[in-house]
């Protein structure tokens, strides 16, 4: 980001007694450990995590779908549960990016939508910018790719926090694979209403994280690690994806100390 | 507004008979998925597009290389177009009024056949037998070579890009780089079987050479030039045109008669516009720090003068231009100034390329552009074509929200049928609405809006995981099926909770 691009400048607080967790819904269904890993980590950093359980979906299936109604209503449901003044962790960005930046036009109608969009921040986001973590590696050596989600990158402007918290793992070495900054070819509904051009994209996508001779790949969207790790599965590669908040509580901790985390 | 407020009487035509299916392109762009399946099947055209978009988006980092310049100049060029277009209907009245003062005729076409009339009728008034054309991509809109020729007027592309393309029976798969889907061996193999007396070579300075020669020839014998423009000065009454080649200086220049054909949000508001525009449209197009000729067209010849053609005459073309106009949000897809960074940028037209969108703009603005043109109806496979990535809308020159129009797109063509009478903002809206989709999108919307469905169907599913089907449609053709958890995170969640308490206590 530039000096002059104020497109992803924001206001960060001080670090918070509580927060509230976002979980998603595909770490709701599908990968609940990374929600887990995330709440235990900012456990450790000293943070009450609040999971209020009427939480959903942020509503951008629909949305991206051109169901703006049906969207409006999941939104408001949303909304709803997350009354206190505390910010708002997500792991992923592009429903960060959905609540943060498509809330305020999606919900104009609604009172101070914008003092609850302000509230949100994206997991990594979270931790370099407001808690100031630092991070001591206590894994061995190892190289690895980090994808980050066009969400996250474009909308959000955070591909540099997921970055540099990799950067923080002494013994990781963080290896830049060609086309990093292209989409994987998700995209929600895209990915089964053109399923040819989504095919050719995470054809490309997982060809080229293959080449970069990693163990794994970081993220923190479960979106793209669903079309990218189904890929992978499908061409029978043993790469997979692994949520950077399962990774940094992984790296981060004494295998002595490890419990939750590992729960199946 | 609209253009046919200013349409002088003796070109308005005898009733409106538009209809947006008089664009041949109407039907390639509503077989958009078989063009699809089509093109991406052929290795050799993905590996041309690859490695041209690779070439070109590298051309534009070094161009635009310091951050904090792109930034205020994109800014600055945003707030440009967006006066100009908030001034539309004004500015227009103004550059027709300095245009006519400097010998320059203006004509109005609200469609494409008008414009193809009127343009026809000018040459048939000098008995023209021969165009050379420049490039000029309005003139594709309009389908004006197919037109002419069935007319018996010749009529000869000039940039060397669009004369491969006519010469293969092709239209444009790229709007700066119309040839850009052949290589050098295939433009080799295409002088060989169409020009004569060539000898083989995919020697590219050769090939250029060759293709030269043609053109020269004709240059010289041509009764009509005929070209785009790329801004259009209401203040000075100047038409402006960029280009490499000098084929677009000798098409304005040595024909009697030279046509340029123009959309009606080319128009800037001052001279002073047009630096800006200029620096941003050749760095973010071709990563040039400007193009090899601009030229400046302010007048025909004048008593004394040696060169230049006796007349000058523009004709600015609404085609569908008016409607995004009318909707605020859908305007600012007028700012465009047809650099093509956004499909150099974009993953999906760099795997499909060109041919595939079936529309005369392809890539992410042919997808926001192309709707008002052509109709909904025609083009409600274009807008669901794109992941969202966003890079479209990240080296947009103006700053025009390409991801967002296409999601506006996305919902005006999904919009349940007009029951309560409002005022139809688009042709074809609601063309793209699917009784199945629409019913999956409000059970969903059920679920996802009271917790307790949600989390209890959430508990049913997880613990049905092993009924999971290991198919689900187009997602498992290349992909593995997700697999559901044994227990959802909210479930998870109070466990962890649970446990927390009892540490503590």
């Amino acid at each position: 980001m530039t000096a002059l691009n104020t497109q992803h400048l924001r206001y960060y607080p001080e670090k918070p007694k509580q927060v509230y967790l976002y979980g998603t819904c595909l770490a709701d269904t599908l990968y609940p450990d990374s929600g887990i890993d995330a709440i235990t980590l900012l456990e450790q950093q000293g943070i009450e995590v609040i999971f209020p359980q009427g939480q959903t979906c942020c509503g951008q299936p629909a949305y991206n779908s051109g169901y703006q109604d049906e969207a409006k209503a999941v939104a408001l449901a949303q909304v709803a549960q997350f009354s206190l003044d505390i910010p708002i962790v997500i792991i992923s960005g592009s429903c960060g990016g959905m609540m943060r930046h498509h809330y305020p036009e999606l919900l104009k109608d609604e009172p101070n939508i914008q003092a609850f969009c302000d509230r949100i921040f994206e997991f990594t986001e979270f931790l370099i910018k407001v808690l100031k973590i630092k991070l001591t590696d206590q894994g061995k050596p190892e190289k690895v790719a980090l994808h980050t989600s066009c969400a996250a990158r474009r909308e959000m402007g955070v591909h540099i926090t997921g970055k540099n918290l990799i950067e923080q793992l002494e013994h990781v070495e963080l290896i830049t694979h060609k086309y990093e900054s292209e989409c994987c070819g998700f995209g929600g509904t895209f990915a089964v209403k053109h399923g040819d051009i989504s095919a050719a994209m995470v054809k490309d996508k997982t060809a080229n994280l293959l080449d970069a001779d990693v163990v794994r790949y970081i993220s923190a969207d479960w979106g793209c690690m669903t079309n990218i790790d189904g890929a992978l599965e499908f061409q029978k590669k043993s790469l997979r994806g692994e949520h950077i908040a399962s990774y940094l509580l992984k790296r981060t901790q004494n295998k002595a100390s490890q419990s939750e985390g590992t729960e199946k | 507004m609209t253009v046919q407020q200013h349409v002088p009487k003796q070109n308005s035509p005898k009733e409106n008979k538009y209809d947006p299916n008089e664009s041949k392109y109407a039907k390639s762009a509503s077989e958009f998925r078989a063009n699809v399946s089509r093109d991406l099947s052929n290795d050799e055209l993905k590996s041309n597009f690859r490695g041209a978009m690779d070439y070109l988006m590298d051309k534009r980092k070094v161009a635009l290389s310091n951050e904090d310049e792109l930034e205020t100049l994109r800014e600055q060029c945003k707030l440009i177009k967006q006066r100009c277009l908030l001034k539309l209907p004004t500015l227009l009245e103004q550059l027709e009024q300095n245009l006519e003062a400097n010998g320059i005729r203006v004509h109005w076409a609200e469609t494409i056949t008008q414009a193809n009339e009127i343009i026809t009728t000018l040459i048939q008034d000098k008995n023209g037998k021969t165009v050379v054309k420049g490039k000029s991509m309005v003139s594709e809109e309009t389908s004006l070579n197919d037109y002419l020729e069935d007319r018996d007027i010749e009529c000869l592309e000039s940039d060397m890009g669009e004369y491969i393309v006519q010469l293969a029976h092709e239209h444009p798969s790229h709007i700066i780089m119309p040839a850009i889907h052949q290589n050098k061996k295939q433009v080799a193999d295409l002088f060989a079987d169409k020009i004569e007396g060539f000898k083989h070579t995919t020697d590219v300075d050769a090939l250029i050479g060759e293709g030269r020669r043609v053109l020269r020839e004709k240059f010289c014998h041509a009764d009509v030039g005929i070209t785009g423009v790329n801004f259009a000065v209401a203040e000075t009454g100047t038409l402006c045109l960029v280009e490499n080649e000098g084929n677009g200086r000798m098409c304005t220049t040595v024909p009697d008669l030279h046509i340029a054909i123009t959309g009606i949000e080319k128009v800037v508001e001052f001279l002073d516009d047009v630096p800006p525009l200029l620096s941003l449209l050749t760095r973010s197009a071709t990563g040039q720090i400007i193009s090899t000729y601009f030229n400046m067209i302010s007048s025909p010849r004048k008593n004394g003068e040696k060169d230049g053609p006796k007349e000058v005459h523009l004709v600015l073309l609404d085609n569908g231009r008016s409607q995004a106009f009318a909707d605020e949000e859908m305007r600012q897809t007028l700012q465009c100034i047809r650099c093509g960074a956004c499909m150099n940028h974009c993953p999906v037209y760099t795997r499909i390329g060109g041919h595939a969108y079936g529309t005369v703009y392809p890539g992410p603005i042919g997808k926001i552009v192309s709707p008002h043109m052509l109709g909904l109806e025609a083009t409600n496979s274009l807008p669901t074509a794109s992941s969202l990535c966003g890079a479209c809308g990240e080296v947009c020159p103006v700053k025009i929200p390409i991801p967002k129009l296409l999601l506006r797109l996305r919902s005006e063509s999904n919009k349940p049928a007009n029951t309560d009478g409002h005022k139809q903002i688009m042709k074809g809206e609601g063309s793209g609405r699917k009784k199945v989709e629409a019913s999956i999108w409000f059970v969903w919307q059920l679920m996802h809006k009271h917790a307790f469905i949600y989390n209890s169907s959430m508990w049913f599913a997880t613990r049905l995981r092993k009924l999971m089907p290991a198919k689900i449609g187009v997602w498992t053709s290349v992909r593995s099926a997700p697999k559901l958890a044994p227990k959802t995170l909210h479930e998870r969640v109070k466990a962890h909770q649970a446990q927390t308490k009892k540490q503590q206590s």
